[in-house]
């Protein structure tokens, strides 16, 4: 029965939330909790000489500055550094030893009583510095890039194919380099309990960074517990433990005492970025429109002591037939930090370079580029050539189109305006994953009919406390007020780092498998009541509803839980259960959308407003439709700034990032957002999982980027390529 | 941040005696400047003088006709204060153009004509830069300078000055009155900020011991021709790129009286007598428009990312003109130009 699954429930923890009752990492406190405030470099690439921390230990009130020098003892090999998710490389490791490997690299971590204690000596902390030569700068390096591993094999002949093609397009597309910039600070509480560390970490996989503190300290797995209540947005920069945790971690050890070391907006930018990176797509193309050739090569930047690569290429093989394609993606490495995953990563980028590649293509071919999207179309993922679980794309491009009245349009660009306003519009695809993970959960039914759910998987936000809940609520037929869910404890039942978008339908289904094995035990228990009514069923034919099992047959009896529990002398059951999905290489899991934007330009002065977006997304079954039409109105939102704000901007003379703050690294604010309308396109597949669902966590940022600069070109009959669109890349 | 003393001001006299005293200490108003540049340690003051508490609140008229605004004042109160909406809607619109509700809420008038500049690299203590550092040179002359500014340069420096209150100031003719350890003295605002020749740490003339006490503004109000234009990155809480004031006094479709002033371009805002002289007497048309724009922009120079700033400058003003013409200013809330 679904009471829940499949609504717009509100938030659990929005109360919570609101009322400031949810704790976040920097929030934990504890008797004597030391403050740490972190010393950065200033240089990209060198050694320290010298630390002098004289000055900064004669403040009042200030215990200790950590360095290389005098740290706690640390794991010396690089596999103990290796978190669940790091990329090929060695991991970057705070205050090991004296080199510098990127500017903004933590030095010094100055333990003071009071936080502002540690901030001022902080500034006294004098440090010299033997800088190497280094480089930052992706597009003056792109000739030294790398090959990585290819991800898709070449089909048949590209370069041939478009050399021989009737029309061809091929251009350079450039993304900058981009910052998560989540509202909450990086943080860390330690709470220190005689050798016993309780960790607040503001993390997206409490057991990622448990297991990965252990290793780098070398302690036992039940000396460190991670929590991690409540998450203020992470977007992929809490994939991956963040130096904060280990700083942290090290200050305790060192005092024996309770820690909290909170990263400054501007430290943040010393953390993981999406990565800079160089799209070169060409397309061939027959007068028809169908396509003869994709190549898709990517180049992108990464730090000299890891490789981070996404699939940027490749999307092509799931969204446009073509006899003949190519994808390489190549790696600079620099003098920065490792660049980490970033809502989407990957295909943000990639697909916003091909899809305005396609746009490129429909204008050269003079077709509608809806047109051109629906005659390339894939049923199948052509690079493993595979069906679907599900693909309603075409249905998002129909909904889309018809709710943001797409027939209406003039394709010739700059005939579209209003006053002063030239208008455009512009429609791009999104595609991305439909992962799933083992994720085991606990289920705690008592007596009084009500059941706590705990896992412990992170909630980054999205919404998992509540789709928990949910699913929950149905499995074990409750009201949703009587489940209680507990989350983001390493001591809690297994679950990986909340990411990929696949935590949806992972904490579900290890919901619904947990439930299961209470129901079949609330079953026996039934059967087996002295004069049950019930004594007659077949256990696995049972439904849990109202607080009462009941025999699915015709007629059916039905017992009160609570009786069933009472009879049976049992104030609770409890079952743990550990989901994973069958493989089945038989298919290909992918979500979609249809982007479309509306934007007007003022002609003489280039302003650019994003008038309408319509999304048309399919992504399985929406668990959610409240907090699904969320992740795709604040994904839009980030498309939005992808395309028109954001950039993180360095000065590659000093290798340092030079709008490391809010102020002037722009995302959009209120006044840059208008109407934002979101589709969710009916999608059942009956052979992804049990409930059908997908995740919508990323698909919602992918093509909005391009669908805008296509709209932008519609409007000026300007092609910018490299983003983001600013108003004086239209006055050129 | 570094240590610092508190002391908190009696009455203007105490709070000039303090200054006199510590030639390190810094006066304190709204603080959301200077509060930001201390984290950065840009600002490392000995002493804070809190003035938020004296009693320069008043928005009083003058016997000449106009209006004494108190440097306390804070930018909200001013922006939507009666007199202010309406006979001097360009101040108010030039207000609300500016950072955001939250921020107008604390700064005060004072605050706001004293603010510094926004170039990363005065923000950033590890790069060189003469303003912050003086003789260290200016990082931003071969570096990110896609929003520096384009008029009134110096070899040393190309910073701009970033408040919209005071492009509007400048428009309307306001005074500045300060108060010293010499006295009481009142200056143009056009001639309170500087160029940043060879000493770019200057921002402006106030001296040594002077606290601003009020501004004033004369009679003439433009009460219905005017505008005021911000070009940013973003549609709201954005430091302008380009912003132009202009007010018009039109007898039918001639101007009898015209004031422009541009933001975002240079170390002070921009006016030039030549070019609002250059309008009285003609009709209020695009080519005469374009004409005094050519004249405000003279001498303009392209940095090597900011070439698009003059351009644009043109054609802002122009079309500010225009809104003020046609008596449809800009508004600060639609975002569409007008
Ligand atoms: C994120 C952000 C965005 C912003 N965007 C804009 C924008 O778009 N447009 C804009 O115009 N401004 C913008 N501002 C700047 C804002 O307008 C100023 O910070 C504010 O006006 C300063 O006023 P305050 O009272 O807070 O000054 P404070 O920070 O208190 O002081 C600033 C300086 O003025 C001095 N001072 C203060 N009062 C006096 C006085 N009476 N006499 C002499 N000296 C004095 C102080 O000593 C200090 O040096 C923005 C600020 C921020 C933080
Ligand atoms: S422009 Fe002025 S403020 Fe900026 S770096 Fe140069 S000297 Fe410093």
């Amino acid at each position: 029965m679904n009471a829940y699954v499949g609504t717009a429930t509100s938030r659990v923890d929005g109360r919570a939330k609101v009322t400031g009752a949810a704790k976040y990492a920097g929030e934990f406190s504890a008797n004597g909790l030391v403050h740490g405030f972190v010393v950065e470099a200033s240089i990209p690439r060198g050694r320290i000489v010298r630390i002098d921390t004289d000055e900064a230990l004669k403040v009042a009130g200030v215990l200790d500055v950590l360095t290389h020098a005098n740290r706690p003892p640390l794991a010396d090999k690089d596999d103990a550094w290796k978190d669940e998710v790091a990329p090929e490389g060695s991991p970057f490791r705070p205050l090991y030893d004296d080199r510098i490997k990127f500017n903004g690299q933590p030095i010094a971590l100055v333990l003071a009583e009071e936080w502002e204690t540690a901030k001022f000596a902080a500034t006294l902390v004098r440090i010299d510095y033997e800088q190497d030569e280094f480089v930052t700068d992706l597009e003056a390096e792109r000739g030294s890039a790398n090959e990585m591993d290819k991800p898709h094999k070449p089909r048949g002949d590209a370069k041939a194919a478009l050399a021989a093609t009737g029309l061809r397009h091929e251009a350079d597309y450039l993304l900058p380099t981009e910052h998560h910039n989540p509202m909450e600070l990086f943080a860390t509480t330690t709470v220190w309990d005689d050798g016993r560390l309780t960790v607040y970490d503001k993390t997206q996989g409490v057991q990622n960074v448990q297991k990965y503190l252990c290793s780098v300290f070398g302690k036992k797995p039940d000396e460190i517990r991670v929590l991690s209540p409540y998450v203020g947005g992470a977007f992929g920069s809490g994939l991956r433990p963040q130096y904060q945790v280990v700083l942290a971690t090290m200050a305790s050890l060192a005092l024996k005492r309770s820690v909290r070391v909170v990263l400054t907006r501007q430290q943040m930018y010393g953390l993981g970025y999406r990565p800079m990176t160089i799209e070169r797509v060409a397309l061939g193309a027959g007068p028809d429109g169908t396509l003869d050739a994709i190549t898709h090569e990517a180049i992108a930047m990464t730090s000299r002591y890891e490789d981070f690569s996404r699939n940027d290429t490749g999307w092509a093989e799931q969204l446009y037939k073509s006899p003949n394609t190519y994808f390489s993606h190549k790696l600079v490495d620099l003098d920065v930090a490792t660049p980490c995953d970033m809502r989407a990563p990957g295909a943000a980028t990639g697909v916003c370079a091909l899809e305005c590649a396609m746009d490129e293509l429909a204008v050269a071919l003079k077709l509608d580029p809806l047109e051109l999207r629906l005659k390339c179309y894939s049923d199948r993922d052509q690079s493993e050539d595979l069906p679907y679980t599900s693909k309603q794309l075409r249905e998002c491009y129909a909904r889309g189109a018809e709710a943001f009245g797409w027939s209406r349009r003039d394709p010739t660009p700059r005939s579209m305006r209003d006053g002063k306003e030239l208008v455009g519009w512009g429609m791009a695809t999104g595609v991305w994953e439909a992962l799933q993970m083992p994720v085991a959960v606990r289920i705690v039914l008592t007596a009084n009919g009500h059941a706590e759910v705990s896992c412990a998987a992170s909630d980054i936000g999205t919404g998992t406390y509540t789709i928990v809940a949910q699913v929950a609520a149905d499995a074990l037929g409750l009201p949703i007020e009587n489940i209680s869910v507990r989350l983001a404890d390493s001591t809690l039942p297994q679950a990986p780092v909340e990411g990929g978008s696949w935590m949806a339908a992972s904490s579900a289904h290890a919901v619904l498998a947990a439930a299961e094995d209470i129901r079949q035990e609330l079953a026996r228990l039934a059967k087996a009541m002295p004069d049950s009514p019930l004594a007659d069923i077949d256990t696995h034919n049972v439904t849990l509803a109202n607080g009462m099992i009941a025999s699915n047959g015709k007629n059916a009896a039905a017992v009160s839980i609570a009786d069933v529990m009472r009879h049976s002398n049992l104030e609770r059951i409890e079952k743990e259960k550990l989901n994973e999905f069958a493989e089945d290489k038989s298919h290909a899991r992918n979500t979609h959308s249809a982007v479309f934007a509306e934007v007007t330009v003022d002609e003489e002065l280039g302003v650019i407003r994003v008038t309408r977006v319509v999304s048309a997304v399919a992504a399985g079954r929406i668990l959610n439709t409240k907090t699904g039409r969320s992740q795709i109105m604040g994904s839009v939102v980030w498309g939005i700034g992808m395309a028109l704000h954001e950039e993180t901007q360095m000065d590659h003379r000093f290798g340092r990032i030079m709008n490391a703050n809010i102020a002037e690294y722009h995302i959009p604010v209120n006044a840059d957002i208008h109407d934002i309308n979101v589709i969710f396109v009916d999608e059942p597949d009956e052979r992804i999982n049990k409930l059908g669902i997908k995740g919508l966590g990323e698909i919602g940022i992918v093509g909005v980027p391009a669908a805008i600069a296509n709209a932008v070109y519609h409007a000026t009959g300007k092609r910018i390529r490299r983003f983001p669109i600013t108003l004086d890349k239209l006055l050129e | 941040m570094n240590n610092f003393d508190y002391s908190r001001a009696s009455d203007v006299a105490d709070a000039i005696r303090l200054l006199t005293a510590d030639p390190g200490a810094k006066l304190i108003a709204g603080g959301t400047n200077l509060i930001d540049l201390m984290k950065e340690n840009v600002e490392r003051p000995s002493r804070l003088i809190d003035i938020s508490r004296l009693p320069l609140r008043a928005i009083e008229e003058t016997a000449g006709g106009g209006l004494r605004i108190g440097a306390l004042v804070p930018n909200s109160d001013l922006a939507y204060h009666p007199f202010i909406e309406q006979r001097y809607p360009l101040l108010a619109s030039a207000i609300l153009a500016g950072a955001s509700a939250q921020l107008r809420n604390m700064a005060s008038v004072g605050g706001n004509l004293m603010q510094r500049t926004r170039c990363a690299y005065f923000y950033d203590t590890t790069t060189p830069c003469s303003k912050r550092s003086p003789g260290t040179g200016c990082s931003a002359m071969d570096g990110l300078n896609r929003n520096h500014a384009i008029l009134g340069t110096s070899q040393f420096c190309i910073a701009t000055n970033p408040s919209d209150m005071s492009v509007a100031l400048a428009a309307l003719g306001a005074l500045v009155h300060i108060a010293g350890p010499s006295g009481q003295r009142s200056i143009a605002l056009t001639d309170f900020h500087r160029l940043p020749g060879d000493k770019p740490h200057l921002d402006t003339n106030l001296g040594s011991g002077e606290i601003i006490t009020a501004i004033e503004l004369p009679p003439q109000t433009f009460v219905r021709n005017y505008s005021y234009l911000k070009i940013r990155d973003r549609l709201s809480y954005a430091f302008a790129l380009v912003s132009v004031a202009a007010a018009l006094e039109l007898e039918g479709n001639a101007i009898s009286e015209a004031r422009l002033a541009l933001g975002g371009v240079a170390h002070k805002p921009w006016r030039s007598l030549e070019a609002e002289a250059a309008l009285r007497g003609k009709a209020a048309t695009p080519d005469h428009f374009g004409h005094a724009a050519d004249l405000l922009l003279q001498g303009a120079t392209a940095g090597s990312h900011n070439g698009f700033k003059i351009e644009l400058a043109r054609r802002a003003i122009v079309r500010t003109l225009m809104q003020a013409a046609s008596a449809t200013p800009q508004s600060q809330a639609h975002k569409k130009i007008a």
